[in-house]
């Protein structure tokens, strides 16, 4: 194989010849650009040698809709961004609103909302280590992992009534309290998953393929991810102990214990076993949140119609593909002046271009699986 | 006379070789599915007959009535011609295939060479679907085939080279016969071994389905291929899997014969090993990721040739020691 060190040699040799780049189009149909992703390749064989994101085919126009609707009928427009994991995108929004406001969160609230957050962090991850895999060639982790995703998409259904778009939180707490069976169900759920994350690991972690598929690729500095404003696993994975749950608590997480795991080379590997011990920590979070859940109201007073002062605000939290955060301007009416959305997977898809450039084209779909984007977010 | 019987019969046995074949494949694909499912927690195929029996022929029947669809820019004879190019040659081989010591269409003194020689025209028709296709993605899955196919026949002919030398025929129902005792296998582990990986990817299985990568490269080289032609590939790709089990039975597991205190005709024999082989191989499927172009060019040239030409050596040394 020919890597990057010989292309100036490779350039020679295509004068000579008139060879010249393989120009290929992956996306925005392509099964392994998790949704409509385009990417444009130049290949050199099959290695790339440059390559372009295109963006914007699922563009909805979510932070102008923002501009014209109420703070609390934005919540199920902010559903739709990551899809593959719709309350943390409410708790981002919810929370940023408060902001504004010194409302006093009742503590069952709060710890129910890390509760959800961290179950959807649990289904966001299943997903992105099914697709991950299933890019690589393993496909039966894909739908073992289907399984406990459904089971977590059922927890939802019992406590919001939804699946996959929850409205699970409103301004100043829930909409009201999660029933028993919920309590009850995510208990269950808790005591069978750790067996099942080590289901997935005797598939993979071990596996001399997935080894040689992840070790080495797709490696990114500390330095680098922190220049690109890299976020979530992926800055993990490459040795920055940056997490917002610890850096800004936010909810329940300043009295919740946790591990906030870190890797070593920020290869693709490294991102497997940061996400994979995230999984394991969030099913801590659930069990101690269960645990340590106050009685009381779940709602604080809040106004019929909330008119924040004028003014701006970011606020963000740890969505499970990184910083998600809302940059909020009022003008002291019921709409928000401007809504700025910071997404975690429009900013780490920007470094894509560094992680592929010298690889080969399978590397790029792992690699893509690897940074865990979700498209509803990035084009907004 | 004789020679207008002999012809008959021939053709007779064809016909039906060749048309128990294909339905063979047809099923094969169905017990793919359901062991496949199985492992993924799904049921499979459940709705067409009892448990999906009869999904095979439906999906037979859909690709026969589905439109074909021959791309603008492609070449159309070169098109045309490929997916025949890749199933003759899978079916030919079956001329000389021992099913039992009796049921065989023909026999001839080099039937292994025969069937090495052939099935390795099947990369041609993989190449000239890829080319004739005129798409990016096909062309890619092509070159993939091919620099796979052509590396890996190199250790699958080497490491039939030991069992051969054991047997000193290459005519398959003499090795059969010579392994009466021993199943090669137990003199033979390395060639076994490297054979088996070599089968897997010379028959574009998992972990080695690189050319096919449909994650990567949509479908490789029949991307634009749909209907009949398409089902050629597919029927072309499971009749080289079973051709590559039978030789691997055949080389290392004693053929039709099986040990005597079981008395089973050597035709069930023969079909027990068979679907051994073939549940390994879906086996595998299910549990392991898939290599990348250049670790499977590096698995087979660093650590497979050095250890099938090891094989060789220490074959011929204890032969010429002991025998």
């Amino acid at each position: 194989m020919v890597g990057v060190a010989n292309t100036s040699r490779i350039e020679q040799q295509s004068t000579l010849h008139g060879t010249e780049e393989l120009v290929i189009n992956m996306g925005p149909q392509h099964p392994s650009t998790h949704g409509v992703l385009r990417v444009i390749l130049k290949l050199d064989g099959e290695t790339v040698n440059d390559l372009d994101c295109d963006i914007g085919y699922l563009h909805r126009g979510t932070e102008k809709i923002g501009e014209n609707i109420t703070y609390t009928m934005f919540i199920p427009y902010t559903d739709r961004l990551d899809y593959i994991a719709a309350p943390s995108n409410n708790l981002a929004w919810v929370t940023a609103v408060e902001k504004f406001f010194d409302w006093e969160i009742p503590m069952r609230a709060q710890y129910i909302r890390s509760m959800v957050g961290e179950l959807s962090r649990i289904a966001s991850h299943l997903l992105w280590l099914a697709t991950h895999a299933l890019d690589i060639g393993a496909m039966t982790v894909f739908l073992w992992c289907f399984r406990e995703r459904e089971m977590v998409l059922d927890l939802f259904e019992t406590a919001f009534g939804g699946r996959l778009t929850v409205n699970a939180f409103r301004l100043g707490g829930l909409h009201e309290d999660v029933p028993d069976k919920f309590l009850q169900l995510t208990q269950e759920f808790i005591d069978i998953f750790p067996s099942r994350i080590d289901d997935y690991e005797t598939l993979l972690t071990n596996n001399r393929i997935w080894l040689q598929r992840t070790r080495d690729v797709g490696i990114i500095s500390a330095e680098d991810a922190m220049d690109l404003g890299l976020t979530g696993p992926i800055i993990r994975g490459s040795g920055v102990r940056w997490d917002l749950r610890r850096a800004k608590p936010y909810a329940a997480y300043p009295y919740l214990d946790f591990v906030v795991p870190v890797g070593e080379n920020g290869d693709i590997y490294d991102r497997y076993l940061v996400r994979i011990e995230e999984l394991r920590q969030s099913t801590r979070i659930i069990q101690q949140c269960l645990d340590q859940l106050p009685g009381g109201p779940v709602t604080c007073k809040t106004p019929r119609t909330i008119k924040p002062p004028e003014g701006e605000i970011y606020h963000s939290i740890e969505n499970p593909k990184g910083e998600f955060g809302f940059y909020i301007v009022s003008d002291g009416t019921t709409t928000p002046y401007r809504v700025r959305i910071r997404p975690p997977s429009f900013i780490n898809l920007g470094g894509l271009k560094k992680l592929c450039i010298g690889q080969l084209v399978a590397d790029v779909v792992a690699i893509i699986g690897s940074i865990d984007i979700v498209l509803g977010e990035c084009d907004r | 006379m004789d020679m207008a019987l002999e012809v008959a019969v021939a053709a007779i046995k064809i016909f039906i070789v060749v048309n128990v074949v294909q339905l063979v494949v047809a099923y094969m694909i169905y017990v793919e599915r359901k062991v496949i499912a199985h492992a993924q927690l799904r049921l499979g195929p459940m709705r067409v007959g009892w448990h999906g029996l009869l999904q095979p022929i439906a999906d037979g029947l859909k690709l026969f009535f589905k439109e074909d669809i021959i791309p603008d820019k492609a070449d159309r004879v070169v098109f045309v011609l490929a997916p025949v190019m890749v199933l003759v040659p899978a079916l030919v081989v079956y001329a000389v295939l021992p099913f039992s010591a009796t049921f065989y269409i023909t026999q001839i003194n080099i039937g292994l060479f025969f069937v090495l020689a052939i099935s390795s025209l099947g990369v041609f028709g993989v190449v000239m679907a890829g080319w004739a296709s005129n798409s990016k993605y096909s062309l890619l899955g092509a070159l993939r085939s091919a620099a796979q196919m052509l590396s890996y026949e190199i250790f699958l002919g080497f490491s039939v080279i030991g069992p051969l030398m054991l047997a000193g025929s290459l005519n398959l129902q003499e090795i059969v016969h010579a392994q009466r005792d021993v199943w090669f296998v137990f003199y033979q582990p390395l060639a076994f071994i490297v054979f088996f990986v070599a089968a897997l990817a010379e028959t574009n299985r998992v972990p080695f389905d690189l050319p096919e990568a449909e994650t990567e490269l949509v479908a490789g080289f029949h991307t634009e291929y749909s209907g009949m032609k398409f089902a050629f590939f597919f029927l072309a790709e499971y009749a080289s899997m079973m051709v590559i089990s039978t030789i691997g039975i055949v080389l290392f597991f004693g053929g039709w014969e099986g040990p005597d205190f079981i008395p089973l005709p050597g035709f069930v024999w023969y079909c027990l090993k068979l679907g051994a082989f073939m549940f390994v191989f879906i086996w595998l499927r299910a549990t392991l990721p898939r290599y990348r172009y250049d670790q499977l060019m590096r698995v087979g040239w660093k650590f497979m040739f050095p250890l099938v030409m090891l094989n060789i050596f220490l074959t011929g040394f204890l032969k010429y020691l002991f025998l």
